[in-house]
């Protein structure tokens, strides 16, 4: 790379997006943004509100660390450290998680990446960002009233009977905001069907395309389902009827059932679009088309499926037949495999390939190794002996936050570095970019690994005290917390900055030869001065194509 | 906005049809929203499903006494209802024709007749819902009094009962799901019978004819829908008891 780079720049960006006005400068005041149909400028209002709840939950976080920080509970009691957990994991989950890669990323991405002016339906578009707005500020009033100490996972009888706290309205917020879901995945599956430019045929769609459609999937067969099961808890706690409460004849189990019915899928709802970044980067950073295209593209309907048969891994403990258990952990494992089929083709993508380590690069490394983590451990407790033992330890903790924090996140972060340019046109500073990258990486393993071997040793998750033998490792787990959060408030920082100050990117900063950079950065409202006609994938980096594009890249740093 | 509220289109009154800015044809905005729809119809099987498989499970689980409540229900109310909303169909259906035939007083009438036909369920299911209340054949502590279920007369029940106390509770549980199926019924009832209105106003400007429909068709898609989940909901809540009488 540095040979390269000190070659003589090419100048092939012309500038046009400065000539003629783009989606931010095309209209102004706050009017133009809250009645926008545009697809990019509702991306940018779902960052916005996304970026807000993923402070809050991140509040949360620190509140659970920092109690944890000795061994007694001197921060706060358990009832309050009940509710911090839960709004922690609620806000997270539902606010963040589920919607950040879709409604962000997605939004601004699929109809740039399929060729089409926008969304088929920009009004549907426009209701979701209300929708999720509404839902959220449900469960808003819910934290400011005193929260809920249910766990995100609301189990029944306890939701339904025995909490004091408010669980119908953050129940009611979670069932509103599940709308926006899927009014944003209904938009998404219709607009690749039916939208795609002339050419470009489904073998030629980005990975993140066919990831996504694999997630709206998803969206759109599990939502409904804990949209009735959210209601039947309202309509069990509002008015005392018995449907999952064992004294009224209820089954508390069936409420595991359907909830888990979703909730399971819906971690894939939160890894199918990471994994959809992840191919676009390492493909782009590597500047070889992924190896395997068709099979990663396959592997992700094969994740979609299977992830629906799979929820009852989480009923291991709870009374499920043996038979069942058994089926079920099999079948768990089963899913493994589309997932090592996606680690191993990126993998192969850089074997050979010129990489290029910049800050989305970065990411995406990082989410491989943290995601292959979390992984091979899910397999871990897929096993039904090792589940019995570390079920609801620590250890459960920490595996489903190497998928979550360390896959999802480092992931969207990746996309939004990478993409970054082409929403804002801007470029941000290379240094703490790749400063945060390092710290995020850092400072998630510091948190998270040592809760695999506090939960190992028995550490119960969701008590707010501990035995003092635990404490070194727990000490260990809020510092890194710490650097954690430090490399998530400087993107926030440096992206700010670069808006106003940042230096202009150009139209194709990274020499990606996919269709969102065939056209200016930040792009027109109509996103194509004409419509595109594509006749090569999103990969197809020539020889030469990689050796000029590199020495403009060498040039943009 | 010149749009109707189910698809995101311009319908001019010169008589010429542009498609929506993100559509290059009209033919494509019509198969984009056709698509849409279908794919909205199967999150309705999903939220639908959830509610079925409770049921067959608490069925599976309690049959005597789920036979027991459903027999207090009215087959012959269902039944009628049941009839009623096969007719709104087939005037649905209608209204769409009429607009391909160019009709448009046919599409107003037929409309109207769907609406009416909408209505006439709601209010039979309004004389059930009362007939239950009165019967405090409702769970919880909706009403004042607490939900109360007679077993005399039914030797079978009366026997399940003395082998397991809990056994109104399961009554009540059928009444929970009673309820909760046919008020989400209903609650999609309503809306249709919303946009059918919406529909109705359209129709009387001149907005629907042989060449654009669309907004008809997809309504129609979402009523032969909610007609469906009632011909599965009303054998499974009504003819189950039946059979023992
Ligand atoms: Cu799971």
């Amino acid at each position: 790379m540095d040979t390269i780079a000190a070659r003589a720049p090419v100048t092939t960006t012309a500038e046009t997006s400065f000539e003629r006005p783009n989606y931010l400068n095309s209209s102004y005041g706050w009017k133009s943004w809250l009645l926008t149909l545009d697809h990019k400028r509702i991306a940018i209002l779902y960052l916005i509100s996304v970026t807000a709840f993923f402070a809050l939950g991140g509040i949360f976080a620190g509140l659970v660390r920092l109690e944890l920080l000795t061994p007694e509970g001197d921060l706060m009691g358990p009832d309050t450290y009940n509710r911090v957990f839960t709004m922690h994991g609620v806000i997270m989950v539902f606010f963040f998680l589920i919607p950040a890669i879709p409604a962000v990323l997605g939004n601004f991405l699929v109809p740039l990446m399929v060729g089409a002016k926008d969304l088929a339906m920009p009004r549907l578009n426009l209701a979701s960002w209300y929708v999720y707005n509404l839902g959220g500020l449900f469960t808003l009033w819910a934290v400011v009233h005193g929260g809920v100490d249910t766990g995100w996972t609301f189990y029944t009888p306890f939701s339904t009977t025995y909490s004091n706290t408010y669980v119908i309205p953050t129940a009611l917020g979670i069932f509103i905001t599940g709308f926006s879901t899927i009014f944003t995945a209904l938009n998404f599956i219709i607009t690749i069907h039916r939208m795609r430019a002339p050419g470009l045929s489904w073998f030629r769609l980005p990975l993140f395309i066919w990831s996504t459609y694999a997630t709206s999937l998803i969206i759109m067969l599990g939502t409904p389902v804990i949209a009735i099961t959210i209601l039947l808890v309202g309509i069990e706690r509002g008015f005392h009827i018995g449907i999952f409460d064992p004294r009224l004849g209820g089954d508390p189990v069936l409420f595991e059932h359907m909830f888990w019915f979703y909730s399971h899928p819906a971690v894939y709802i939160m890894i199918l679009p990471a994994m959809g970044v992840v191919s676009e980067l390492v493909g782009h950073f590597a500047r070889k088309k992924v190896f395997g295209y068709r099979i990663v593209a396959f592997a992700s309907v094969a994740i979609a499926v299977l992830g629906f048969l799979v929820w009852g891994h989480h009923l291991f403990v709870a009374g499920e037949s043996v038979y069942s258990a058994t089926v079920f952990s099999v079948l768990s494992m089963l899913v493994a495999v589309p997932s090592a089929v996606k680690v191993f083709n990126w993998t192969a993508t850089l074997y050979e390939g010129s990489i290029s380590y910049q800050t989305p690069m970065l990411y995406a490394l990082g989410f491989i190794g943290l995601f292959t983590i979390g992984g091979l451990t899910g397999v871990m407790v897929a096993t039904l002996g090792i589940d019995v033992h570390v079920h609801d330890t620590y250890f459960v903790v920490a595996h489903f936050h190497y998928v979550m924090v360390g896959g999802t996140i480092m992931a969207y972060l990746g996309g939004l570095h990478y993409w970054w340019p082409k929403m804002t046109g801007r470029l941000y500073s290379t240094f703490l970019s790749r400063l945060s990258a390092l710290l995020v990486f850092v400072g998630f393993n510091l948190t998270f690994f040592p809760q695999f071997i506090l939960g190992y040793l028995g550490m119960p998750r969701r008590y707010w005290s501990y035995p003092p033998e635990f404490q070194v490792l727990n000490v260990l787990s809020t510092a890194g917390a710490t650097v954690l959060g430090v490399g998530y408030l400087l993107p926030i920082c440096y992206f700010g900055w670069s808006l106003r100050y940042g230096a202009k990117s150009g139209n194709n900063p990274w020499g990606a030869v996919s269709l969102e950079w065939d056209t200016p950065s930040p792009p027109p409202t109509e996103n194509f001065y004409t419509t595109p006609v594509v006749t090569h994938g999103p990969y197809e980096y020539l020889a030469e194509d990689v050796h000029n594009r590199l020495t403009q890249e060498a040039n943009f740093e | 906005m010149n749009s109707t509220p189910l698809v995101d289109g311009h319908a001019h009154g010169d008589g010429h049809r542009h498609p929506a800015h993100q559509f290059e044809t009209m033919e494509q905005q019509k198969e984009t929203s056709t698509l849409g729809m279908w794919l909205f119809l199967v999150t309705e099987i999903m939220f639908f499903g959830g509610l079925f498989t409770a049921y067959v499970i608490y069925r599976h689980m309690y049959p005597d006494a789920f036979a027991a409540a459903s027999s207090t229900l009215d087959v012959k109310w269902g039944g009628i209802n049941t009839a009623v909303l096969i007719c709104s169909s087939l005037t649905m259906a209608l209204a769409i024709r009429s607009a391909q035939v160019n009709w448009r007083k046919g599409i107003l009438i037929f409309l109207s007749l769907t609406m009416l036909l909408g209505l006439t369920f709601l209010g039979i299911k309004a004389i059930e819902y009362r007939a239950k209340f009165v019967e405090r054949h409702v769970p919880g502590d909706v009403l004042n009094e607490p939900f109360h279920f007679e077993l005399e007369n039914h030797h079978e029940a009366a026997v399940a009962q003395a082998q397991d106390p809990l056994y109104p509770r399961h009554a009540e549980i059928f009444f929970a799901l009673y309820f909760i199926m046919t008020g989400v019924h209903a609650t999609h009832m309503i809306i249709g019978i919303l946009i059918l209105a919406v529909l109705w106003h359209f129709s009387r400007k001149g907005k629907f004819d042989s060449e654009y429909y669309n907004p008809l068709e997809m309504t129609g898609l979402y009523w032969h829908f909610v007609d469906i989940v009632w011909i599965f909901l009303f054998p499974l809540l009504y003819l189950l008891g039946a059979h023992t009488h």
